[in-house]
């Protein structure tokens, strides 16, 4: 794994929520490539566990899981960690859902597949949003 | 709340109508029947009456009057005949055998008698040897000795005779009435008279009452004994044959040689051998009824020809029309069904798209991280992890495809193809599209299929809607964490299959019950078509099949579709 492009002491912490394990693997194996470090759960329980252990700054979720329904993740982080801006990315994509999501707070709305370039430039704009400052990698 | 558990059932044996030329020749034959049946009946009805009543009128007119004078003829003839009978028993026991030997007394007598009854020609006495002793009359006939004649036999045994009418020695019709007497024990005289047949023509016969009338007396043995205007002379055998015994007056229609229609009135005479008969032939109007009624039963046969053609052309026309009307239905609802079926690979579809999205995001973050690899680093990356990732991404592409078959071997052609099915598989099959949304929607499905089920004969495509319909009818009705669905499938011993889809969800109102496999009628408001059920019972019907359901509300719905095995 190369370092090449991260860094040192500036991290943002990212978690990657979806049932798809070889997906949420693949996708944290580039974030990690672009120097991130993110954490991955694999259903609704787990990421809500993860949000109170790790206090992400950025959560990307999916909504169609076993078990929780990844709204109703979305619904229990906002509730209790308002800050948390939480990134939709899933491959049921339907207007209501997009609706919902917005009314419960979510930052945005990807729908699957998507261009890893653009899922970053979400994440940098979530960032900035919620620091008031740019993503500390911003210039690499 | 309603608490009523209610049972709706559908069933039927036939397959597709159209199929079946048998059953509209069979409607064929039973509408051209009943509707022949109903049509002739009050016609053949209202000809028997007709006829009826001119048989009633023909009697009026010209079967009574005959019947009548026949009657009148009879009497007068019995009249006659028992008058001059009494008198000639009178005189024998009256006069004297002295005063009836008396010549000159014996012409005073007969000259009485000519005076007092018609028709007397002579008057003779006979002893009991049969000797003429004496005789009163134009012919001289004293000492002639009769007891070789049969009537003379005949008298002395019954007291009274009364002859046929033969022509004798007199050379001219008559007949004669013999009376005996016994005077003493062992001595006995006959009276005998004899008389002309004009006076039975004239007085009793009445015979210029009609022009086509004829009216005179045969023996029994078909002799004419008066003239008849149309048959033959005196003692002419008549061509008709005499009419059976009868002593009260008797109409017969019949005809004679000649092909002619004749109405007879006969009647035999007592203590004679005398049968009157009156004929007349049928004049113009009688001639009329029997044309009338050869018209009428000539119109009886012709309207039933037409009545007969008019039922079979308009049954012919009414069944074509109903089979017309089958068969467009059945188009319609081969397209209704395969609309159903688009829309229901419509919803599956939207799930569908999901399942590929995922494969399709592992493939493409592993290009993507491939890609990272090889740019991003200098030094090649090994070989081993390159040949891993483009395993993940065939992996995820078969996974695609599998998904995509899966779909397509939904949306095939619809015509029916019976194959060997087993349930369980076809079960499972339609189960895969549902799979995901189960588990995301955290529901519980149970399935009790039991090993060694025969497999059915049937159709895959159709009962595979059949089952998608319901399966996904029970998804719909029960809740997210706690809906449980129940498929189980069994032998009903019958020779059929039973498979229950039962879920704990909404279920069914009554009223709602009573309604659900019509088109059309659907309680998801805005998102179902309301003719999934519809559809699914006329699958099944088609099948040769049955559907049932039992639901009570907030407790759950069972359907329940029977297949026959074979």
């Amino acid at each position: 794994m190369t370092d090449q492009g991260v860094k040192p002491g500036i991290l943002v912490k990212i978690l990657l929520v979806d049932d798809e394990e070889e997906f949420v693997h693949t996708l944290a194996e580039r974030l990690e490539t672009r120097g991130l470090k993110p954490v991955v759960a694999y259903d609704g329980e787990q990421a809500l566990a993860r949000v109170k252990a790790d206090q992400p700054e950025i959560m990307v979720l999916d909504l169609r899981m076993p078990g929780m329904h990844g709204m109703e993740v979305l619904r229990h982080v906002k509730r209790d960690h308002p800050d948390v801006q939480v990134i939709i990315l899933t491959g049921h994509g339907s207007e209501g859902d997009r609706e919902l999501s917005d009314e419960l707070g979510a930052f945005a709305y990807l729908q699957k597949p998507v261009n890893l370039n653009r899922l970053v430039d979400v994440m940098k704009a979530a960032y900035e949003k919620l620091k008031g400052k740019p993503w500390p990698t911003e210039g690499r | 709340m309603s608490t009523a558990t209610e049972e709706k059932t559908a069933s039927s044996s036939t397959s597709s109508p159209l199929l079946h030329k048998k059953r509209y020749r069979r409607l064929l034959v039973t509408a051209g029947l009943s509707i022949a049946a109903v049509s002739v009946f009050p016609l053949v009805i209202m000809t028997l009456i007709n006829y009826h009543q001119y048989q009633e009128a023909f009697h009026k007119e010209m079967i009574r009057p005959i019947s009548r004078l026949t009657t009148n003829a009879k009497r007068s003839l019995e009249f006659f005949l028992s008058e001059r009978s009494s008198a000639l028993t009178m005189v024998i026991r009256e006069k004297s055998i002295e005063e009836l030997r008396d010549q000159k007394k014996l012409n005073r007598l007969l000259e009485n008698m000519k005076g007092s009854f018609g028709g007397f020609v002579d008057l003779g006495l006979i002893d009991s040897e049969g000797n003429q002793i004496s005789y009163a009359g134009p012919y001289q006939l004293r000492g002639k000795n009769y007891s070789g004649q049969d009537w003379f036999h005949e008298v002395s045994l019954q007291g009274v005779h009364i002859s046929d009418v033969f022509l004798g020695y007199r050379r001219f019709p008559h007949f004669v009435i013999a009376v005996k007497s016994e005077t003493e024990p062992g001595d006995s005289y006959i009276i005998r008279a004899t008389f002309d047949t004009d006076v039975i023509n004239q007085k009793i016969l009445d015979v210029e009452s009609h022009p086509y009338d004829d009216a005179f007396i045969v023996n029994q043995n078909g002799i004419l004994q008066t003239p008849s205007r149309f048959y033959g002379g005196v003692l002419e055998k008549l061509s008709i044959p005499v009419p059976p015994t009868s002593y009260r007056a008797k109409v017969i229609e019949t005809q004679d040689a000649r092909g002619n229609p004749l109405v007879i009135g006969y009647a035999y005479v007592a203590s004679s051998p005398f049968v009157v008969m009156k004929l007349s032939r049928p004049g113009a109007m009688q001639a009329g009824w029997i044309s009338l009624r050869q018209e009428l039963v000539l119109f009886l046969i012709g309207s039933i020809i037409l009545v007969l053609g008019v039922v079979l052309w308009g049954t012919r026309y009414m069944v074509n029309r109903i089979r017309e009307v089958d068969i467009k239905r059945a188009t319609i609802f081969h397209k209704m069904e395969y609309t159903n079926k688009m829309a229901a690979i419509g919803r599956l579809g939207a799930g569908v798209a999901h399942e590929i999205n995922n494969p399709l995001s592992i493939i493409s973050e592993k290009a993507g991280l491939l890609k990272d690899l090889l740019t991003m680093s200098d030094s090649t990356p090994p070989k081993e992890k390159l040949i891993n990732l483009v395993d993940s991404v065939l992996k995820s592409v078969d996974r695609c495809s599998k998904i995509t078959h899966r779909l397509l071997g939904f949306a095939k052609h619809m015509d029916i193809q019976h194959e060997k099915i087993s349930l369980k598989i076809l079960i499972q099959e339609v189960l895969s599209f549902l799979e995901k949304e189960a588990s995301y929607r955290n529901l519980k499905v149970d399935m009790d299929i039991p090993q060694g089920l025969p497999t059915i004969e049937s159709d895959r495509n159709q009962l595979q809607q059949v089952f998608l319909n319901l399966i996904n009818n029970a998804f719909a009705a029960v809740a997210d964490d706690e809906g449980t669905i129940k498929i189980s499938v069994k032998e009903t011993g019958d020779g059929r299959i039973e498979t229950s889809i039962a879920d704990n969800g909404t279920g069914i109102s009554a009223d709602n019950l009573d309604h659900i496999f019509e088109p059309f009628f659907t309680t998801k408001k805005g998102s179902g078509t309301g003719l999934g059920l519809s559809i699914t019972y006329g699958i099944v019907e088609k099948l040769g099949g049955e559907i049932r359901v039992k639901s009570k509300v907030d407790a759950g719905t069972t359907f329940t579709v029977v297949l026959p095995i074979t």
